[in-house]
């Protein structure tokens, strides 16, 4: 913190110097004409009549609304299963298609830098492709359905699990590691009683974080048709049948705040 | 057999008899988590219905795509990928600048320990309705209201956004030092003095890692909301899967990645910065 | 039976850590390592077992080389060798049971041991180490439930486990108080008298080494300044290793110490078993 001395003789003290203070001026103003630059970008490209519209949109929306119609849910409840199950069975096997992932990217467990280049690289590309395009891409090659859905969840699982878990394994203890090595043990038994033991409750955590994250995401699937509730989602927008929009809505909505009371019930029993 | 006494366990294994303690004690509990996982994984696949003449026809669609990846067009379509991309990454600056403006006070507000009862329920039914529904849900609703384009795709990444960092941000507050609260307060600071001095040195550095992390987060779904009409590079990039012109997809999925990877890489120096 | 000529370990930096060590270590010799912190002393007993690469000299076991070993003879010369460490370096989710078990990782294939499913002959060998150390009754307890000393105990049940030939031990007591530092030594000591095994022993606390040692290597930066009984130690020698200080006022252990040690040992283990029992309780 720099102290300087005025011209009569008092010592002042600023909390950065002269220089520092105008840098940070600079940074600031390219951040506001950076942000005021993109934000012409989008209002030229916006019908302003139509936001100005909104407040009217929305009411009428609203109106539409409701009340919601309860009889339609009694049709929800296989594609909420299908939905649960899109989920579960994706995280299932994104887990277990990461978990040799993590290991081979983790620094400490990789068998050579170049291996973890390639699962560096999986996961990067699995997390950076929402699982809404993965769900596009598959149902234009599976064919729509439950199964493009799965698919879908698990790719874009991959990455999640792998990097958070491979960041755990990098944050183990060595010195466990060291022991179990110096018994004479084999690599894989260096694994198994070293690193695996030390990792499992950050992944079981992990797994289960993502496991509700899916619930979330597995809802809208259906809107590129890969199965789950998304479809009807998807034929009450299109019918323009929003009392049944919000009887979806109110039922995704339970879920998900169920979903994740469950996960973070078993994370903290985990920890 | 599982629940013996410890006395039980330490004379077998004085025999050399020894297993390992089953994580759940209770066999009754044990197996029956184990047959209730089964007969759930048995009613689930059986509802998972395949079309496998379906399959087989896709797989060469599959191939195509996986070769595509080999060779991607980025120059049949360069227009409206450059536009896309351009619309995307316009929407996550704003999106990403509004949402976390009006997230610190939303917040604030959604912390126990500063805020008081009823703002403290109404923060937190923002949080709740703005996690629990995926982006594309809300970009629908922001769609039919703000019409087509770029404006409700801003909207939306930025509700999206107040949910996620406002949720993040109270957390941090709850869990903060509090002696140093207290350390200011008893220097008679005032609410917003306590705040300026005591709360924010203390959750800043994260929150500044947060949003660059949101940043990168609102542009992955920024690729996404376009396939409800909110504007973006989804919109082309689901054109093009629907044509069946996977070069092109190829071009945009690998152009994704690589400002994902980017702004990753950058994120990462900024934080190192402020800490 | 351990011989060390010539060793040298210089890390890719340019850091010298260890300098033409010349050591033998005879059968059922146990050799106390001391010098400052950063004089070589870890590098040195992990060189032996490789954990660290040496860069020059030969280090032979019996009749076997072990600087030039790899894969599965590596493997198998290190399940000779048995280790303790400074911060026991138990794995902590896993039980006491499990943790000595992995002692005989060098002797079973994966599967075997991914299934906890041991030869009759190593459990119960195990468990008898455990008695030994006087830990039978937390065979089922987690290593993070116990104490700093039990858990030291439980890393040397590990270490014999392996059916070593020599004890490789990396500063036992640095985590441990006093009396437990006291007992721990002991306990190292008796088993190497026990079993006729080798021991090279890194070690901080002068007073101990002199103590429980046949024989005192004093290492300084890389090199060794001294090498001989541990009566020969004077305090000059101590400034040749350490540096200046005045070393007289190092007070010498008191032999009445050394006699009760055993007494309050068992009653703490009386202690833990009670405990043991109650946690216990509710399942049984």
């Amino acid at each position: 913190m720099p102290v300087s001395t005025a011209q009569h003789g008092q010592p002042q003290w600023r909390l950065r110097t002269t220089r520092a203070q105008w840098l940070q001026y600079l940074a600031w103003l390219a951040g506001v004409s950076l942000f005021l630059l993109c934000w012409k970008l989008i209002s030229d490209n916006t019908m302003w009549v139509f936001v100005e519209d909104a407040g009217r949109q929305g009411a009428d929306l609203i109106s539409r609304m409701t009340p919601p119609e309860w009889s339609y849910a009694s049709q929800l409840w296989k594609p909420m299963w299908d939905t649960l199950n899109i989920a579960t069975l994706g995280t299932a096997l994104g887990i277990m298609l990461a978990f040799p992932v993590a290991f081979l990217a983790a620094r400490n467990t990789s068998p050579h830098p170049l291996v973890r280049s390639a699962a560096l690289v999986i996961i990067v590309s699995s997390r950076s492709i929402n699982s809404l395009i993965w769900a596009m891409l598959l149902v234009t090659i599976l064919g729509p359905g439950v199964l493009a859905g799965i698919i879908a969840i698990a790719l874009r699982s991959i990455g999640f699990v792998g990097k958070l878990l491979y960041e755990a394994i990098e944050e183990i203890h060595p010195t466990p590691v060291e022991a179990i090595s110096a018994t004479g043990a084999s690599r894989l038994q260096v694994m198994s009683y070293g690193v695996l033991p030390q990792v499992m409750p950050a992944f079981a955590g992990i797994s289960v974080y993502r496991w509700d994250i899916n619930i979330r995401e597995s809802t809208v699937l259906g809107l590129v048709g890969a199965g789950g509730i998304g479809l009807q989602l998807n034929a009450s927008i299109n019918t323009l049948a929003w009392d049944h929009v919000s009887v979806i809505f109110l039922m995704i909505f339970a879920t998900v705040l169920v979903s994740e009371w469950v996960s973070a019930k078993v994370r903290h029993a985990i920890i | 057999m599982s629940t013996m006494s410890s006395k039980q366990r330490q004379h077998l294994a004085q025999q050399g008899t020894w297993r390992r303690l089953p994580l759940i004690a209770s066999p009754g509990l044990r197996w029956g988590l184990v047959l209730a996982l089964a007969v759930y994984l048995v009613l689930a696949f059986a509802s998972v219905e395949v079309n496998w003449a379906r399959v087989a026809e896709g797989a060469s669609r599959g191939m195509n795509f996986l070769s595509a990846f080999m060779q991607p067009d980025f120059v049949s379509r360069w227009d409206d990928i450059l536009a896309g991309l351009l619309e995307s990454l316009t929407m996550t600056v704003t999106s990403t600048v509004l949402g976390i403006a009006l997230a610190v006070p939303v917040g604030l507000g959604a912390a126990r320990n500063i805020a008081p009862l009823p703002i403290y329920v109404i923060c937190r039914s923002i949080i709740a309705v703005s996690r629990t529904f995926q982006e594309v849900i809300i970009a629908i609703l922001f769609v039919v209201m703000f019409g087509f384009g770029p404006f409700a795709g801003m909207i939306t990444l930025a509700f999206a956004t107040i949910g996620f960092m406002a949720k993040l941000l109270a957390e941090d507050i709850e869990d903060l030092d509090w002696r140093q609260v207290e350390a200011v307060r008893a220097t008679g600071a005032g609410w917003w003095q306590t705040l300026n001095h005591a709360v924010q040195p203390q959750v800043m550095p994260r929150l500044i890692g947060l949003s660059m992390y949101r940043l990168d987060i609102n542009f992955r779904e920024s690729a996404v909301i376009g396939i409800v009409g909110a504007g973006g590079i989804g919109a082309t990039l689901n054109t093009s899967i629907s044509r069946y012109e996977y070069d092109t997809s190829a071009a945009i999925l690998l152009m994704i990645i690589a400002i994902v990877l980017l702004s990753e890489y950058s994120s990462s120096h900024v934080r190192r910065w402020t800490q | 039976m351990l011989t060390l000529s010539g060793v040298g370990k210089r890390y890719p930096t340019g850091d010298r850590a260890l300098n033409e060590i010349e050591v033998t270590l005879p059968k059922g010799q146990v050799m106390a390592l001391i010098g400052p912190s950063g004089a070589g002393k870890s590098t040195l007993i992990r060189c032996v077992n490789r954990l660290v690469e040496p860069t020059e000299g030969n280090i032979r076991l019996d009749d076997v080389e072990l600087t030039s070993l790899s894969g599965h003879k590596l493997r198998q010369a290190r399940r000779s060798m048995g280790m303790i460490f400074q911060e026991y370096a138990l794995v902590d989710r896993l039980s006491v049971m499990e943790n000595v078990l992995s002692g005989r990782l060098g002797y079973v294939g994966f599967w075997r041991s991914f299934l906890r499913r041991y030869p009759q002959t190593a459990v119960a060998e195990a468990f008898r180490l455990l008695e030994r150390v006087g830990l039978a009754h937390a065979i089922d307890k987690r290593a993070d439930a116990l104490s700093g000393g039990q858990r030291q105990r439980v890393g040397i049940a590990r270490a014999l486990l392996q059916s070593p030939k020599l004890l490789l031990v990396d500063e036992p007591t640095a985590s441990l108080d006093p009396k437990t530092s006291r007992q721990i030594m002991r306990l190292i000591r008796e088993l190497c008298a026990e079993r006729d095994l080798g021991a090279i022993i890194n070690i901080h606390d002068v007073a101990l080494a002199k103590q429980f040692a046949d024989r005192i290597v004093g290492l300084r930066a890389g090199e060794i300044v001294f090498d001989g009984q541990p009566s020969e130690l004077t305090a000059d020698i101590l400034t040749t290793i350490y540096g200046e200080e005045e070393w007289d006022t190092t007070p010498e252990p008191l032999e009445s110490d050394e006699q009760n040690a055993t007494r309050p040992a068992s009653k703490r283990t009386q202690a833990s078993n009670v405990v043991t029992h109650m946690a216990t309780g509710g399942a049984s």
